[in-house]
């Protein structure tokens, strides 16, 4: 059983917690064309490399905080926990992350890329 | 039963360390009382009784007795307790002797003495190794005829006749900074180094007294103290320090990732009378910081013909009876080994009166100290040769042995024949790696020793002592204390080093000959049983066989014999395997590869990992605020995930067909009452609240007035459907979400995931506020009169609170929110309260509608009457395949709102395909037939197969408002197909159910009945 390092409550068993898969696969804008192939990528492509892997896990019968985790898969060693919405800062998680083939995926671009008019929600009236 | 008083007629008490000759307690054996000493084993008070004989073995049925004095024990596996405290296949090495203590043996019919089963034992050469694999794998049916009979005939214990446990289970969680296993020489020297750190220390011992192997010998000097009384001793001293932690009875069985350990402590087995307040036993789930192994070693077998036979015994298990309990196994006793380690059993056993004959080594040069010793106590010996058979029915009573080639691959002379009632054998010794091994730390193979001993650890741990392959007490103290004094440094503590003790111990020179099959002059396969596997019965010429048919890989040769398959995990089998399979493959030993070994160390107890979670803790079961009342009412219940829901309500002894039709007409004739408590509810509060919802589901939110309701369905981000439920606006910025019973949990989890991983920017807060309200709703066209005669001060008018609002105001003085929703499309309101009054409303309500004839009605007619409606449920008509678009309602897809979870993914090309499976109605063209749920639907009933299939029913009912049957199906193309005929082909050759392709609402499709006006 792993021992994992909340980042909000510290060290806790793993039966504490729930994997949420692959990390940083990031969501297409709605606005942005994309290919059904290429969304496809998003949707349905997950990872399952042996060695380091960027998951993100949920602590869910804690604090409920999602958050990130840098894992050898082959040794189970917890290399790293970082908040969810920031990157890995170890050397491993680093190349981990540069590594991956969504870095140049079209669905990837298509998340990263804002246009103006999807700026124009209710939030940004309010 | 008559108590025989039974001499203990072995016994030799002088040496005993570890019982107490003067506390005699008495226990039985197959039905025969025995005498005892405390702080005996079963096996040893067995053997002190001149029993041997104690079980038979699992395939042949051969006779066996105890073969050694630990957690390797093979052999000597009973039944020990009465009723439901009957536990099988239970070493008698381990079961520490109490008064009273009830055991039998196994595998046997009609008696141990006499068994029929034998008989496999003459007709062995038609079970041979694959024997089940050869046998059974074709034809198949033949397997269903023999299956009985083989299981009976090879199995060992049986479970007790009562299945109730009456022991209860504990389980601890702890955290220590420095666990050490094994309470050995090693141990005690790591744990007490370790604990001079002042860090938080565990030390656990398998057995239930200190000292390993210090007990069992009696030439092992520490400190001027006899080596067991330094094990007391240094025990005493750790058991003063508050910062160490000792469990003794306590087997390491399991360590996993991230130095987890699992322990399974024995606390009362041992005991006579088992105190309520103690469990029987407790489940520690350990976690480390380091971890210190010193698990010791055990000794191999030797393999020859007629080894398994009850008098041949491991020379250091022999050495432990003597020395721990004072039991003398034999009289007359003869040595065989490869080692000069087991030169030194076989003097203590001769000085304490069991006159060995002959000392068998197969080496022609053991060291001059053991030969000069054995010349001294006047044991002839015979060098380069070994024991190429033993003989006897029972137990063994003569021995045949020869002198081998220089190679020990044939015999290079005649055999003599030796009498004796005693064979100690001993084929050098096997660290305890398999936690080590567990943890995925690496083995390598000792060329000196010739064992597997631990190279490199994965997890944070070391081995040390024997457990190492540091079979020397004084390398083994050594690497204890550095290993302890690395360990307190790698947590950052330090302790001063401890001094050495003094150790005075015989040398010994651990270099066994590798030597694994003493040869029996005969060809391969012929002579005597060699065993290599006594509790599976697997013998040296199954491997042998193996390797002939072409099985050469280890794993395909563990399967193929099932060697090192059974429960002892061939603790003493699987080096002798290794080394025969590598022999006959002219390969060497590490080349062969070993298996890998996976936890539990030894057979755990699965009451005790299962701790309290049994029964009714198992799983929680909910019930709603009005359970009492369901069941006081006589309903029948259905588990709805952990829910326990009313499903419906039998009255004077009415089927339940008659009662859900009942409960049916009474919600479209007057009214019903449903218990919705368990409905999932979802408090969302914050100024981001309507956007978030407006991005959960695929209907548009930003608009819902205050107080209006409205039903949404949420989709996966693959356009899938996964929940629906209505969601009603409490003010600008505080909306209440309902969820399907089933699905609430996971909703929450979505929402929540959402919200931090996608959407942080938004400003939300979710509660789950489930349990907080009880619900009723009330429905039929009586339901509004009712509503008014249980008393309110909501204005129920059509003007003042239409369809699809809420209201909030009091039900007979109850604080209550009114939703006008409806799930039967007739009038209703349901009634949430606080949870607490939610018997209160609803004895409230079943008084007011007495004279409007209302109905409590349970899940099974709310199936119904949403199935006359054509109301999906989530899951049902749903199965994560299925879009809105599928069900027919692309009416609740916005095409409008900037993104929505699943809007990009409903635009694929795909989900336009026209063959996609669609949400139907069906109506039978017999209207009192009833499609059974899940049968499938096909366009020619005449095809030929494969039959093509156009998709499945969902739900069906029969309507008994309608007077005819009522079906959803998905089926492929389903909404082109209206008005087509279907067929559903039925498995009992009854001919297929026609229907017709129709719209899904059955009944009132204009919706007139919402407002109560008929």
């Amino acid at each position: 059983m792993l021992e994992i390092n909340c980042p909000y409550c510290g060290l806790r068993d793993e039966e504490e917690f729930a994997c949420g898969g692959e990390a940083h696969i990031a969501r297409p804008l709605v606005d942005n064309p994309i290919s059904d192939k290429d969304f496809a990528d998003y949707l349905f492509y997950r990872d399952n490399p042996k060695g380091v892997f960027l998951e993100r896990w949920r602590h869910s019968a804690g604090c409920r905080r999602w958050f990130n985790v840098v894992r050898d898969t082959v040794s189970h060693h917890i290399l790293e926990v970082y908040p969810i919405d920031t990157k890995p800062s170890t050397k491993a998680g680093r190349a981990a992350y540069q590594a991956s083939w969504r870095r140049q995926s079209p669905a990837e671009a298509a998340a990263r890329k804002v246009p103006q008019k999807t700026r124009k929600t209710s939030i940004s009236k309010r | 039963m008559a108590r025989k008083k039974t001499m203990q007629t072995n016994r030799n008490n002088q040496q005993a360390v570890s019982i107490d000759s003067h506390a005699p307690i008495s226990f039985t054996f197959d039905g025969r009382t025995y005498q005892g000493c405390k702080g005996d084993t079963l096996a040893s008070a067995l053997l002190a009784n001149n029993v041997h004989l104690t079980g038979r073995s699992f395939k042949y049925h051969r006779p066996r007795g105890i073969m050694a004095a630990g957690a390797e024990e093979p052999n000597a596996l009973v039944g020990v307790g009465v009723g439901g405290r009957v536990e099988p296949n239970v070493k008698a090495t381990q079961i520490e002797l109490y008064d009273g203590l009830v055991a039998v043996s196994q595998n046997r019919f009609p008696s141990l003495k006499l068994d029929i089963g034998e008989i496999n034992s003459v007709f062995s050469r038609f079970f041979p190794a694959g024997f089940y694999y050869k046998t059974f794998m074709w034809p198949a049916s033949f397997w269903m005829r023999y299956e009985h009979i083989i299981r009976r005939a090879a199995g060992l214990g049986k479970v007790g006749d009562t299945h109730e446990d009456p022991d209860r289970y504990e389980k601890r969680h702890a955290h220590f900074d420095i666990v050490v296993v094994g309470g050995g020489l090693s141990g005690l020297s790591a744990a007490l180094q370790a604990a001079n750190s002042g860090q938080r220390v565990l030390l656990s011992e398998d057995q239930h007294q200190w000292g390993g192997w210090l007990r069992s010998c009696d030439d092992i000097i520490i400190d001027d103290m006899a080596g067991h009384e330094w094990a007391d001793k240094t025990i005493a001293q750790l058991a003063e320090m508050d910062n160490v932690t000792l469990l003794p009875r306590t087997t390491c069985f399991g360590y996993g990732d991230h130095n987890f350990l699992t322990l399974a402590e024995r606390v009362t087995d041992h005991l006579a009378e088992k105190p309520a307040h103690l469990p029987r036993m407790r489940l520690w789930k350990v976690r480390a910081r380091r971890v210190i192994l010193a698990t010791g070693a055990i000794e191999r077998p030797l393999v020859f013909a007629g080894n398994d036979l009850p008098g041949v015994m491991l020379a250091s298990a022999a050495q432990t009876y003597l020395n721990q309990y004072g039991v003398l196994a034999g009289r007359r006793g003869i040595l065989t080994t490869n080692n000069d380690a087991a030169w030194h059993s076989a003097f203590a056993l001769h000085k304490a009166g069991c006159l060995i004959t002959a000392i068998v080594d197969t080496r022609t040069n053991p060291a001059p100290a053991v030969l000069k010793q054995a010349a001294s106590l006047g044991i002839q010996t015979r060098l380069g040769a070994g024991i190429i058979a033993a003989h006897g029915r029972l137990h063994v009573a003569r021995v045949e042995i020869a002198s081998l080639t220089k190679t020990g691959d044939a015999l290079a002379g005649e055999a003599e024949h030796f009498d004796c009632d005693l064979v100690l054998m001993s084929g050098g010794m096997n660290p305890v790696v398999h936690l080590h091994s567990q943890s995925r730390g690496k083995l390598k193979w000792d060329e000196r020793t010739h064992c597997f001993r631990p190279s490199t650890t994965h997890e944070d741990e070391q081995c040390v002592g024997a457990c190492n392959g540091s079979f020397e007490p004084e390398r083994g103290v050594k690497e204890a204390i550095a290993a302890a004094l690395k360990a307190v440094k790698a947590n950052g503590g330090a302790a001063d080093a401890l001094n050495l003790p003094d150790i005075v111990a015989t040398k010994i020179n651990w270099a066994p000959m590798p030597i694994w099959q003493i040869p029996n002059g005969l060809p391969a396969g012929q002579g005597g049983k060699a065993f290599v596997d006594f509790q599976n019965d697997v013998t040296a010429s199954d491997i042998q066989l193996a390797v002939r048919e072409g099985y050469h890989s280890v794993e395909h040769v563990k399967r193929y014999t099932t060697t090192g398959m059974a429960t002892d995990q061939g603790k003493t089998s699987n080096i002798n395997a290794l080394g025969i399979l590598a022999r006959e493959r002219n390969a060497e030993i590490p080349a062969v590869g070993t298996t890998t070994f996976r936890m539990p160390y030894t057979p755990t107890s699965i009451g005790m990992i299962a701790g309290r979670d049994i029964g009714g803790l198992f799983d929680p079961v909910r019930t709603t605020p009005m359970d009492k009342w369901h069941r006081e009412a006589g309903a029948k219940f259905e588990h709805v995930g952990q829910w326990m829901r009313a499903w419906y309500y039998p009255q004077n002894g009415e089927s339940m067909e008659q009662a859900v039709s009942r409960e049916v007409r009474a919600a479209r004739q007057t009214a019903g009452l449903l218990d919705a408590s368990t409905l999932g509810k979802i408090d969302i509060k914050g100024p981001d609240a309507a956007e978030f919802l407006n991005r959960i589901y695929t209907n548009s939110w930003l608009k819902l007035g205050v107080g209006k309701c409205r039903y949404g369905l949420m989709c996966k981000d693959d356009g899938m459907v996964m929940d629906d439920g209505v969601t009603t606006r409490l003010a600008e910025d505080h909306f209440h979400m309902t969820t399907t019973t089933g699905g609430a949990a996971g909703v929450l989890d979505w929402l929540e995931e959402w919200l931090q991983t996608e959407w942080p920017e938004l400003k939300v807060y979710l509660t789950s506020v489930t349990e907080q309200w009880a619900v009723a709703t009330l429905s039929g066209p009586a339901a509004k009169e009712i509503l008014s005669a249980a008393g309110t001060d909501i204005n129920l008018n059509d003007e003042g609170f239409g369809f699809m609002s809420m209201r909030e105001g009091y039900v007979s003085g109850l604080p209550a929110r009114i939703y006008r929703i409806s799930f039967t499309g007739e009038l209703s309101y349901e009634i949430n309260v606080p949870a607490r009054y939610g018997m209160a409303l609803w004895t409230t309500l079943m008084r007011a509608g007495k004279n409007f004839g209302i109905t409590p009605y349970g899940t099974e007619a709310m199936h119904v009457l949403r199935g006359e409606k054509g109301f999906i449920i989530v899951g049902q008509e749903t199965d994560g395949t299925v879009t809105p678009h599928d069900l027919a309602m692309s009416w609740i897809v916005s095409d409008k709102k900037p993104d929505f979870i699943g809007k990009r993914a409903l635009a694929r090309h795909s989900m336009k395909a026209g063959d996609r499976k669609q949400l139907v109605g069906l109506k039978t063209k017999d209207p009192k037939q009833v499609i059974p749920e899940g049968a499938h639907a096909t366009l020619d009933p005449n095809q030929p197969p494969p039959v093509e299939m156009l998709g499945h029913v969902t739900s069906s009912y029969f309507s008994p408002n309608l007077g005819h049957s009522v079906a959803m199906a998905l089926l492929r193309g389903g909404h082109a197909r209206m008005g087509q005929t279907v067929y559903f082909p039925m498995l009992d050759s009854s001919p297929p159910i026609e229907a017709t392709i129709t719209d899904t609402s059955f009944y009132d499709p204009k919706g007139e009945r919402l407002n109560g006006k008929l």
